[in-house]
């Protein structure tokens, strides 16, 4: 069972490495030359901080979303939360507060209206007037009784009770509506920095008070910083990984820098190529310099360590540089293109960032492959490279013993790992698809925690947006829509988890109670459809620049938006309520009042439920692609399906112990399956490669051909394999919980995958392979090497 | 990017600080010279339809007839009369404008059969949903602003002078005007509305000027496109007539509820 002498491919790639070392420094210059001109495309990456680029243009729920916004108004906005420590707000200075803010965000970039409890167009009636007027009156000194009854008045305002007020009246927010043109991708950045800093000033200015900020344009802006935080915090992480390998597994300071040139150079080129073609960075794209990283990291340990090995047989650097070159492009090829396969497949994905990762990743790995073959040789020609030691793993018997203790235990293990498979996809059903942006960020982002004690005191930013018709022009006014639309509202505000509804209807009854000399009995809607109207044009006439109703009446007057805003709920809940509100408009409320809600929060609610149909189209055609390209390699349709078997299995079982545990698919798990289906193959190929050898150039039996394989290519699985879990797990610090649920889902399918080759793989073999010699194709190159012309 | 802020804040405080210099002189001869070509119009009637589109292309009409009585040494007095929507036909708006003081409005709900007073001082918010606020529909007493001349400029081809303006009303919408007024008539071509951030809000565009009684110029068509909502206005007007006879008698309270 020695490597076969001199294949028919050995002279061409022996004359490859001569020219390689020939012109070593020709070689070296020319490529970093080209490499240098890809990254230089680096200056025009675009960090996209807009949360809707999330979606694609035809994404149902942006859709719903867009045509709510045509027809009312554009609604990225700010929540402005003050806090006093004294927990009231009706003091003076609290007030004052409120109004400075109040005033002052008027001048925040992009805003085109702000509410707060100083500026409620309160109505109310003296004499025969309609009076509409700022609740809070800020150049007016108020006396006790009268802040008391400022307070009373909030607190029983539904337009003010729970979304701009606390019920205790200890917390109190200033909303802001920022119109961003949505044509720079900084729009949303600016305008947060710019609240950033007004909240600050407020802060110094009014001693014990904090203030708190969230809502879309702060989420918008988060997801920029998650990107350069993912950037520049994870990336220097992966050269930690890179040293701890070198050290582990090659034991050689050169190793290690030619290591590290050629993921620099991948991971430069691929971004560089990426601001070159307009790709755009966002939170899940950032994670590609680590991605990329990681696997270009494999393919050079790959060729160092039969490098170092073939020296310490005695062979020149040349010969061995020859001999790993051999032995590996195989192999490395194959594990290259799988792996580009599986991140192409992303492009399936309906999640644009996911799009980028996968193209961006695939320029990265062809660019590690491609370095891995032209550069790598150079390198070592160049530095002054010594055999080394023998690292921890080759000194080990540990996988040799692993060997005979899974051919001795393989009806065991075959039983154990077909128990496993079946009880652990079973587990797949407790996953549930939950995607909560706000949770998205971990505690690290003011963001999140603004937004928690938000929602924890006030409002959330949870909300489903509703267009309700009335079919007619004018029909607003008509009261029998009008009762519709309060008996929704009732409705809505007995349902569990909702916090706050926000319907135009509050406003006819206040107005119907104003006309009647504010007498409360008539807090009721108005019966007239004239009526109606008459009152609207009076109130309308009444209101300031900004605070009109163009955002909740379109402008035939025929629908009206009413806001639900809910408590912090899961989006499964979300879901939930959503159907159950357009159930009962079905069931009660004629036709042309039944609707889709529409709301940044639902479109994420909907986010995985939709990518994951589309990421599992994308890993099916993978994994056919994966298997026939396997088929090909192996020459044998029967090993071609055996491989998916192990292939297949990890990503079922991983999503299993994922169930078990964590509970909940966002959708950066979602893409896990795609993503890592074309990394997991590599560590058959390998096996599977090794033990075919053994069967047709070795005619060994099935259990030998198993022990070869173990002891040739095993410790190299777990080496690759530690690398691989390692990088992912490196993402799983990133502050971003997209990107750290795909590195530890990632992480549990590699070390599964890992497994599965070791103790499931071969005991398969071992049942279904029984023949005792399969027919020498001694006179045929291997796959591997078959793969590589 | 924080340099944002300062900057629009400076930009707002600009027109306060400015001194009476020489262009802000001229601006406001000109100013005056536009509104002294107007006077003596005595009162008009018109018609006007307006037409409503939202970013979708949906379109909406309201139907309004406008009769306006000249004050000497005063802002004028107008009665505006809704006709449709069906919903709020023979409503009437009573106006008495100022010049810096706050308008008087009251307005006739037929529905209710009452006159209500709009004892709102802050009436800068859009006219019955348009894109025009209430305060760019008011007569345009030259009181109601400072002003400043900044250069001769053309608007298609039309030698014009454009000078800014800023209202004096601390709730005004906006912090700056820029209005184009042609040399010949001193009619307005345009005007840009710049909000209260320093950022550009609105553009109006009037045209087809007739000229009544060989004097006064009225623009038939007036177009207000909103640059930031993507919405926008169009006003058609009709039926001008001038000299009517109508007397003070004829804008009172009573007056409003008798309007159809």
């Amino acid at each position: 069972m020695t490597e076969p002498t001199v294949p028919s491919n050995g002279r061409r790639v022996r004359t490859y490495v001569d020219f390689l070392f020939k012109w070593r420094w020709l070689v070296l210059v020319g490529t970093l030359g080209i490499a240098a001109v890809a990254a230089s495309g680096g200056r025009f990456i675009e960090f996209k901080n807009d949360y809707q680029y999330f979606f694609r243009e035809d994404n149902p729920q942006l859709r719903a979303f867009e045509d709510l916004q045509e027809i009312y108004t554009k609604n990225d906005n700010t929540l402005i939360v003050v806090a006093p420590e004294s927990g009231k707000v009706f003091e003076p200075d609290t007030l004052a507060a409120i109004g400075e803010l109040t005033d002052r965000a008027w001048q925040l970039p992009f805003a085109t209206r702000v509410d707060s409890i100083t500026n409620f167009q309160y109505s109310h009636a003296e004499e025969d007037d309609l009076i509409v007027d700022d609740l809070v009156d800020l150049e007016r000194d108020y006396t006790r009784d009268e802040l008391d009854a400022l307070r009373a008045i909030a607190l029983t305002e539904p337009l003010l009770k729970r979304r701009l007020i606390s019920d205790e009246a200890h917390v109190s927010a200033v909303y802001v509506r920022h119109t961003l043109p949505r044509k720079r991708s900084d729009e949303a950045t600016k305008a947060a920095l710019a609240v950033r800093e007004l909240a600050a000033d407020i802060e110094n200015k009014y001693p014990g008070h904090e203030v708190h900020l969230t809502g879309s344009v702060m989420l918008s802006n988060s997801f920029f910083e998650a990107s350069v935080q993912d950037l520049s915090r994870l990336v220097p992480l992966m050269y930690g990984v890179l040293l701890v390998t070198a050290v582990l597994f090659l034991r050689s300071f050169w190793g290690m820098l030619i290591t590290l040139v050629i993921i620099v150079l991948s991971a430069s080129t691929a971004m560089g190529i990426a601001g070159w073609t307009g790709i755009p960075i966002t939170p899940p794209s950032s994670s590609a310099p680590t991605v990329i990283m990681t696997l270009a990291v494999a393919d050079s340990i790959h060729l160092l360590v039969t490098l170092f090995q073939s020296m310490r047989r005695g062979m020149s650097k040349k010969e061995a540089m020859t001999e790993s070159l051999r032995i590996n492009l195989g192999p490395v090829f194959l594990t290259s293109l799988t792996t580009a396969i599986g991140l192409l497949a992303l492009n399936l994905s309906d999640v644009r960032p996911f799009n980028d990762l996968g193209n961006i990743s695939t320029i990265g790995v062809t660019a590690a492959f491609v370095y891995t073959v032209v550069v790598l040789p150079p390198l070592v020609a160049i530095f002054p490279i010594r055999a080394g030691k023998k690292s921890a793993s080759e000194r080990s018997n540990a996988v040799v013993t692993l060997g005979e203790f899974v051919i001795y235990r393989r009806k065991g293990l075959l039983w154990f790992g077909a128990a496993a498979i079946v009880f652990l996809s079973a587990m797949v059903a407790r996953n549930e698809l939950n995607d909560e942006f706000v949770k998205y960020f971990d505690e690290s982002f003011a963001f999140r925690t603004d937004t928690d004690f938000a929602s924890e005191n006030l409002s959330g930013i949870y909300t489903m947006e509703f267009s309700l018709d009335s079919g007619e022009e004018g029909g607003i006014s008509n009261p029998s829509f009008l009762e519709d639309v309060d008996a929704f509202a009732v409705w809505l505000r007995e349902q569990p988890d909702v916090h706050h509804v926000f319907t135009l209807t509050d406003t006819f009854k206040r107005l119907n109670k104003n006309m009647h000399a504010d007498d409360p009995e008539w807090y009721a809607l108005p019966k007239e459809r004239e009526l109606a109207a008459q009152y609207l044009l009076l109130y309308e006439m009444s209101l300031p620049y900004g605070l009109d109703l163009n955002d909740t009446i379109n402008i035939e007057k025929s629908s009206t938006r009413l806001i639900v805003t809910c408590d912090n709920v899961t989006a499964v809940r979300m879901r939930e309520l959503q159907a159950q509100s357009e159930a009962w408009l079905r069931a009660n409320t004629p036709e042309h009042m039944w609707t889709v809600p529409a709301s940044t929060n639902l479109m994420f609610s909907h986010i995985s439920e939709r990518n994951i149909k589309s990421s599992l189209l994308g890993a099916f055609i993978a994994l056919a692609l994966i298997a026939v390209i396997l088929g090909i390699a192996f020459r044998s349709v029967k090993f071609g399906a055996i491989s998916l078997l192990p292939n297949l299995a990890p990503a079922m079982m991983a999503f299993g112990i994922w169930g078990m545990t964590a509970g909940r698919i966002d959708v950066g798990n979602a893409i896990v399956t795609t993503m890592a289906l074309g990394i997991i193959v590599d560590d058959s190929v390998h096996f599977l490669s090794k033990y075919l050898r053994a069967r047709r150039e070795g005619g060994m039996a099935t259990q030998g051909a198993v022990r070869y394989a173990f002891s040739t290519v095993g410790s190299a699985l777990i080496v690759t394999s530690f690398i691989l879990v390692a990088g992912f797990l490196v993402l799983t610090l990133s502050p971003f919980g997209l990107n750290a649920g795909m590195g530890l889902l990632t992480a549990i399918v590699l070390l599964v995958a890992l497994g599965a080759d070791l103790l499931f793989l071969p005991p398969l073999l071992m049942q279904i392979d029984k023949a005792p010699r399969l027919p020498s194709e001694s006179q045929l190159p291997s796959p591997a090497e078959a793969a590589a012309q | 990017m924080n340099r944002f802020v300062p900057l629009a804040l400076v930009a707002a405080l600009v027109p306060a600080l400015a001194v009476a210099g020489p262009a802000e002189d001229k601006g406001l001869e000109i100013a005056k010279e536009a509104d002294r070509r107007d006077t003596g119009f005595g009162d008009t009637t018109a018609d006007m339809i307006m037409i409503l589109r939202n970013k979708r292309g949906q379109e909406s009409k309201r139907e309004i007839e406008i009769r306006t009585l000249e004050v000497k040494g005063d802002g004028d007095k107008s009665l505006t009369v809704f006709h449709s929507p069906r919903d709020v036909r023979g409503t009437a708006l009573l106006t008495y404008s100022h010049g810096v003081a706050p308008d008087d409005q009251w307005l006739y709900l037929p529905a209710l059969r009452r006159v209500k007073r709009i004892a709102s001082n802050n009436k800068s918010g859009p006219f019955m949903g348009s894109e025009f606020a209430y305060e760019d529909l008011s007569s345009q007493e030259v009181e109601k602003y400072k002003y400043k001349y900044i250069k001769d400029d053309e608007i298609a081809d039309v030698a014009c002078f454009l000078i800014e303006r800023y209202p004096v009303d601390k709730d005004s919408g906006y912090t700056k005007q820029q209005v184009w007024l042609d040399k010949d008539e001193y009619r307005a071509r345009k005007i840009d509305y710049y909000d209260r951030k320093g950022q550009l809000l609105k553009t109006f565009t009037p045209t087809e000027y007739k000229q009544f009684l060989g004097k006064y110029w009225r623009a038939h068509k007036m177009m207000m496109v909103n640059h930031q909502n993507g919405k926008s206005t169009e006003l058609i007007w009709s039926n001008f007539k001038f000299k009517n006879g109508l007397k003070d008698s004829d804008f009172t309270r009573t007056r409003l509820t008798q309007v159809l």
